[in-house]
């Protein structure tokens, strides 16, 4: 039963998210184009780390299994905020990033979003390229450079992954609202569009981030007792590290 | 025994998390609110004022369940392929031979 017991809790949570991917047609042609442009390097990088990464060390498969199961699963759990009423999800980024590395947490946010445009109505095809650049481009590098910017001036693991959690949720949604704003807004001066929309963003995915700081140190500390060795291999933590943990 | 005892306070601990929730999901449906998703609530009403609307999907569920269907399946795929590779990554002791270069 315990066994099962993750997989139960993410069958029930599976319902039609609504969310904060950019839904088919929001943006122009051109904007699209950009947005297609900017995250294709990132992609090719990912998928030639993905491949050399694989080949050094078998038991890399399966963490990065687990972290695309668990960024897909993430990004489509909608989560009710009662401050705002609204509903939105976690991107689920940040956790690959610091555990994967940032350019295959792209890869891996790209699988995720272009199933759910696929087949979930959720996000689009033609805003695929804008979505992987904010939740897997932005969202990953925030969360991995601030998890290794805290580790690097003493922090613990909890806190560092609370923090990487926390910006990479709070880096998506303001990547997000960039794009919106530089795709639709005509005549409209950008800044104060773009400013509208953070500010709209801000009731929902200021308490959701603090969640999603608490999911993703959850899950780093839950890893480093359970297998602390694969977080040394991954340098994630140090070799003495461990021996404190034990 | 402590087997026993420790069986007795995992189930113990289930059946608080299930009336947990349970009582949360409960205490949300209470709000005279919609709950809409930020993507209506934000960004399609911004597109929409400045002259951007949505577009059908490339595969369009329609308005029935077949949507919830689809996140269904898609929920239980994902939740088993996490369980699955965790269960994997933490099941097993680390060996050399998981470790070691293909040669």
């Amino acid at each position: 039963m315990k066994k099962f017991l993750p997989a139960l809790i993410f069958l029930l949570l599976a319902t039609p998210a609504h969310a904060m991917h950019i839904s088919e047609g929001i943006l122009p042609f051109n904007w699209a184009a950009v947005w297609f442009a900017v995250a294709l390097p990132f992609l090719a990088l990912g998928l030639r780390r993905l491949n050399s990464l694989a080949q050094d060390d078998l038991s890399f498969k399966p963490l990065v299994g687990l972290m695309a199961a668990v960024v897909f699963v993430i990004s489509c759990m909608p989560i009710p905020v009662p401050t705002a009423g609204t509903c939105s999800h976690p991107c689920g980024t940040g956790i690959a990033a610091i555990l994967v590395g940032p350019l295959v947490s792209v890869v891996i946010s790209a699988a995720a979003l272009l199933i759910q445009a696929l087949f979930l109505a959720h996000g689009g095809l033609s805003t695929l390229g804008a979505n992987i650049v904010s939740m897997g481009v932005v969202g990953s590098f925030a969360g991995y450079f601030t998890f290794r910017g805290l580790r690097m001036v003493g922090a613990s693991l909890g806190v560092a992954g609370f923090f990487a959690g926390l910006f990479t949720d709070w880096a998506t949604y303001l990547a997000t609202s960039v794009e919106l704003a530089a795709g639709i807004r005509g005549d409209s001066p950008f800044l104060p569009l773009s400013g509208k929309i953070i500010l709209a963003f801000i009731p929902t995915q200021l308490p959701l981030g603090i969640v999603e700081g608490a999911m993703t140190a959850g899950m780093v500390v839950l890893l480093s007792r359970k297998r602390p060795d694969l977080l040394i291999r991954i340098r994630v933590i140090k070799e003495q590290k461990e021996a404190v943990h034990a | 025994m402590p087997d026993r005892k420790r069986k007795r306070k995992i189930f113990m601990l289930h059946i608080l998390l299930l009336t947990t929730l349970l009582f949360a999901f409960y205490f949300f449906t209470l709000g005279p609110r919609p709950w809409p998703g930020v993507d209506e609530a934000v960004v399609e009403k911004i597109a929409k004022e400045h002259g951007r609307a949505v577009r059908k999907p490339f595969i369009d569920p329609g308005e029935g369940d077949l949507l919830l269907f689809a996140f269904l399946c898609a929920g239980a795929v994902g939740g088993f392929a996490a369980g699955y590779y965790w269960r994997k990554l933490v099941g097993e002791k680390p060996t050399e031979a998981g470790r070691c270069k293909k040669e």
